[in-house]
């Protein structure tokens, strides 16, 4: 005779049922913990991709070189010089060093005095190569562009303009073919830069200074020692080549110890990244630990509700036994009803989670950099699939242990008396 | 039309023989049964009688495997029962044994008819088949009216039918009833005895503990229990009878 397919399930929905107040305030309670733990994923979610644009906003996976002094002698030359690479050196590491997305040099000159109309602002000024406003995430808004290689070849005299910058000197004008005074030269402005988070900077916030070609700024200040250089691999893994690279193309023109850390003093955004992603990956786990905890309590009281409902049952229990019931076909409704508890509250919980998530986006951040940074809480299949995970094992656990319990009911023990 | 004994034949339904039961609660051991002989054949009416205390509901729940003996060889139609495992000693429950309670012990959530279904459903007999039979039994019990009925919504005597259509469901061979009309009024009683009466003429083996001697008298043999051990069987006089049935 063949075994119904579902007989476990025909037991569990003639199983007696427990008291409905009983039951909604177990729900209740699994529904309160996923939402818990749902929110604090879904904020840990948004936290994170708010971080990651952030950190973003300065570029990703590139290298900042700053050209420092030298700390041991090399080849006869004394320890203490100051390495200052030219304009053309860029050239030289971009044909000698292999692997590299791009490599621009940049010249801040600091205090400079933009001028439009009857307003002067003071805020630095960069003269970079073209592809910096690839590596440095330069984006323009709308109806502007970013410098190109011709303005850089024909020293043309052309600004892209941080966002905060142009505000400064513009005001509600539409800043983009406007023209402005650098130090009393005359400059057309030819993009702005959108608005953006940013969290990393090694010069002040890009919002703030003005950005022109960097034989334009040679030609109107006469030097072409660059400040910084900024440079990246293809492939994030090729950054310490790179790195080395460029140390090496240095080295052999200006005489200084390849080794010697001091000279090129580096920030590797890459490096710096994983230390970054560690730490997202610790907030965010310290998010689901809370959130698992409160879980926990709630699958305590799944747990706490059908070990009543096996005492109550013990007599029903010891009947099917006696009827012919194995253990499984006993702990098996059981386990199911802890579980569909579990679901029932999990599923109200990710509804509820997921309306407050979208109330939430619809609150406006304005100008508050906390709440910018917060970012909004996110929902993810990631996110969703933790929570319906989290919620299955305490479900069964919840149901497994008060199962053992029925399946250890001696029917002979049950029935005996009334 | 009674056929007592006529229907007895030699094929042995219960065979058991030297069953001791101990129960040790850790500091007390108490020796419910102290060696019992007991042989059942198909087609008996067997009344187990004794006063409480005497050891015949151990002997009911090692006769129905809920429980096994301390030592001692028990054949249930010929089959060992010794180190059988749970999950084994239900399938024998399931098939070779109809339980009859002094409570019942109907599901209450479930209709008439689910209770008599259960047995069916671990014994994983087909839902066509389970229709057809639970309908007969219903009918046998004087219920077929009454299948929907919740425990209940029905009276004592009628639970008590119930239980009887359930213990019969997987068509076992031995029926085992511990007191069958101890919760119910002398009229429903004696419709239950009817019934048994009933059941035991179509062939059916019988086996009711009762404490009631009227109740006893009924059936063709009597087996008498005293402090774990058979006093008197009127079906094995050499067993230390000492009054005749």
């Amino acid at each position: 005779m063949a075994r119904p397919r579902f007989l476990v399930f025909q037991l569990f929905f003639r199983s007696s049922r427990v008291q409905k107040k009983r039951a909604f305030l177990t729900i209740a309670a699994i529904a309160w913990g996923t939402l818990a733990l749902i929110l604090l994923l879904a904020f840990g979610e948004g936290l994170g991709l708010s971080l990651g644009k952030a950190w973003a906003g300065m570029g990703t996976d590139i290298a900042v070189i700053w050209p420092g002094e030298t700390t041991v002698p090399w080849k006869g030359l004394p320890a203490g010089r100051a390495i200052r690479p030219r304009i053309d050196d860029i050239r030289t590491i971009r044909e000698r060093v292999p692997g590299l997305v791009g490599v621009s040099g940049e010249i801040i000159r600091w205090g400079t005095n933009f001028t439009h109309g009857d307003k002067t602002v003071n805020a630095p000024v960069k003269g970079v190569g073209t592809i910096w406003g690839q590596l440095r995430n330069q984006i323009p808004s709308p109806g502007g562009r970013f410098l190109n290689p011709l303005d850089d070849a024909q020293r043309r005299r052309v600004v892209f303009l941080g966002t905060d910058l142009a505000k400064d000197l513009f005001g509600d004008e539409d800043p983009i073919g406007g023209s402005i005074l650098i130090d009393k030269v005359p400059y057309t402005v030819v993009g702005v830069l959108i608005e953006k988070m940013m969290f990393g900077n090694y010069s002040g916030m890009d919002a703030n200074h003005a950005i022109i070609p960097i034989r334009t700024l040679y030609a109107q200040y006469g030097s072409d020692r660059l400040s910084v250089l900024v440079l990246k691999p293809e492939h994030r893994d090729g950054m310490k080549a790179a790195l080395a690279g460029v140390a090496q193309v240095l080295s052999a023109k200006y005489g200084f110890d390849p080794g010697d850390e001091r000279v090129l003093g580096t920030w590797d955004t890459v490096e710096s990244g994983k230390i970054r992603d560690n730490f997202m990956l610790g907030i965010k786990l310290f998010l689901s630990i809370i959130g698992v905890l409160t879980l926990t309590v709630g699958g305590i009281g799944v747990a706490n509700i059908m070990y009543a409902v096996v005492k109550e049952r013990t007599r029903e229990i010891g009947v099917k036994m006696a009827l012919g019931a194995r253990s499984h076909w006993v702990t098996g409704p059981i386990v199911l009803e802890g579980l569909t508890y579990t679901l029932l509250g999990g599923v109200a919980g990710l509804l509820v989670a997921t309306i407050l998530v979208y109330l939430l986006s619809l609150i406006p951040t304005g100008d508050n950099m906390a709440l910018k940074a917060l970012g909004k809480p996110t929902l993810s299949p990631a996110i969703a699939a933790t929570a319906a995970g989290v919620l299955g094992i305490i479900g069964l656990l919840a149901g497994y242990f008060p199962a053992r319990r029925a399946a250890s009911v001696d029917p002979a023990e049950t029935l005996r008396y009334e | 039309m009674k056929l007592p004994l006529a229907m007895t034949t030699d094929e042995t339904i219960i065979e058991m023989a030297a069953i001791r039961k101990v129960y040790d609660t850790g500091k007390i051991k108490v020796e419910a049964l102290r060696g019992i002989d007991l042989d059942i054949s198909k087609g008996e009416f067997v009344a187990i009688v004794g006063p409480s205390g005497s050891g015949k509901s151990t002997l009911m729940n090692l006769i129905g495997c809920l429980d096994t003996p301390t030592s001692g060889t028990y054949r249930l139609t010929g089959q060992l029962v010794a180190g059988m495992n749970k999950d084994a000693l239900a399938t024998v429950r399931n098939r070779r044994v109809g339980f009859i309670f002094q409570n019942f012990n109907l599901l209450p959530q479930i209709s008439a008819y689910e209770n008599v279904e259960m047995p069916m459903l671990f014994g994983g007999v087909p839902r066509r088949e389970r229709r057809r039979r639970i309908e007969e039994l219903m009918e046998r019990v004087g219920l077929a009216d009454r299948m929907e009925h919740k425990p209940t919504e029905l009276s004592g005597g009628q639970m008590q039918r119930v239980a009887v259509a359930r213990a019969l469901a997987m068509d076992p061979d031995i029926l085992l009833a511990d007191e069958p009309t101890g919760n119910l009024d002398t009229s429903s009683g004696g419709d239950i005895m009817g019934l048994f009466q009933d059941l035991w003429e179509q062939g059916g083996t019988m086996l009711v503990i009762t404490h009631d001697a009227a109740l006893a008298r009924r059936a063709a043999r009597q087996v008498e229990i005293q402090d774990g051990l058979i006093t008197r069987d009127t079906g094995r006089p050499e067993a230390g009878s000492t009054a005749p049935g």
